[in-house]
């Protein structure tokens, strides 16, 4: 798995020398640790693909051409579709950087950042509706 | 297992010989070399924790944005084809920083200072347009002390412009650097750092323009 992916990373990048510092070492002497690997193409298939996930949401938005909840949840799917973009082609986050480290801590943020999300907004989306004014008028109707 | 890292590690020894300039006497080479890798990690985390601030502002907006106080909503406030400009100038900003990167690993150093320049004159269109916006928003009364929803848009936006703010700082810094020392490994490694916080920058402002201004203009 991990030569496969050497060779894979290799072959992409078209860099001429050794990269097997992938294992936390070796980066020193050029320069350009985790977040350096990329080359002119791989910025500019970022770049391209970045401004058609940025303009379909707009022109959607703006447009209003499908009905509101359609609409968000496309928007939302595009977000999380240029985050991901932006993380391989601008951030060159992959599962080989650091040894996996960065990749670890990256998942690591996300589920924590799902569940205070989610969660925020579930609960307080339920405690806006049970704190309602009337809710406050039929508490003062029990006994 | 043990094996890919006892290979990795033969083929490492194999170039571990000094090349270019000698390093400055801080560390000795072994260290050095521990140290420039430890730097993009450590940093990452750094972008993680950064990242649970935003997810914080987030989730305090999403939970106060409709909140408004019987004042302005964000239909009424948004001026979209301008978050749009703005978010060019981000994304641009992004990849003439790439293009910084790429001529910082061919060792041009003129080339470099000149995407530089031109990701530092796009980061203060940026913020150039997003004070705008904002002066223009206190300016018709929907100040951050209006409603829930505007001071949590004002927080949320704000912070991120904050960090716009420091990462432009950071940049003429390292201009300036680059300019003193030329591409030195210690260099290379702190710009390497500054792409990671710039395009992590960008990376928020995806979410910034979805879910506040778009979904914002949807309700």
């Amino acid at each position: 798995m991990s030569t496969h992916a050497h060779s894979d990373h290799h072959a992409h990048q078209g860099h001429g020398h050794d990269h097997g510092g992938h294992g936390g070492h070796g980066h020193d002497d050029h320069g350009h640790p985790a977040g350096a690997h990329g080359t002119f193409g791989s910025y500019m298939i970022g770049f391209v693909l970045s401004v058609i996930l940025t303009v379909i949401p707009f022109w959607l938005v703006m447009n209003g051409t499908l009905d509101n909840a359609t609409t968000t949840v496309v928007i939302l799917a595009l977000a999380v579709v240029q985050i991901i973009v932006h993380m391989v082609y601008f951030l060159h986050m992959n599962g080989r950087v650091e040894g996996g480290w960065s990749m670890l801590a990256m998942i690591f943020t996300v589920i924590v950042v799902v569940i205070m999300f989610s969660g925020s907004l579930w609960v307080m989306y339920h405690l806006n509706h049970n704190m309602m004014p009337g809710m406050t008028h039929d508490m003062s109707k029990m006994p | 297992m043990t094996t890919t890292v006892e290979a990795m590690h033969d083929r490492h020894v194999g170039h571990d010989t000094p090349r270019g300039a000698t390093p400055p006497v801080f560390y000795v080479r072994d260290e050095h070399a521990h140290e420039a890798a430890s730097t993009a990690l450590g940093f990452w985390i750094y972008l993680m924790s950064d990242c649970l601030i935003f997810a914080v502002l987030f989730a305090t907006y999403g939970v106060l944005g409709t909140s408004y106080a019987a004042g302005p909503t964000p239909k009424e406030l948004f001026d979209l084809p301008l978050v749009a400009l703005n978010t060019s100038m981000l994304l641009l900003s992004s990849i003439t920083y790439g293009f910084a990167m790429l001529a910082m690993e061919k060792g041009r150093t003129g080339q470099t200072q000149a995407w530089l320049f031109i990701t530092l004159l796009f980061g203060l269109a940026f913020l150039g347009i997003e004070l705008f916006e904002f002066a223009h928003l206190i300016h018709e009364g929907a100040g951050p002390w209006r409603s829930a929803f505007l001071s949590s848009f004002f927080t949320l936006v704000g912070t991120h412009g904050l960090h716009v703010t420091f990462g432009s700082v950071w940049l003429v810094t390292l201009m300036v650097q680059v300019a003193r020392r030329g591409l030195i490994p210690a260099n290379r490694r702190r710009l390497m750092c500054l792409s990671m916080f710039w395009h992590f920058l960008d990376v928020i402002w995806i979410g910034v323009f979805t879910f506040v201004y778009l979904m914002g203009a949807l309700r």
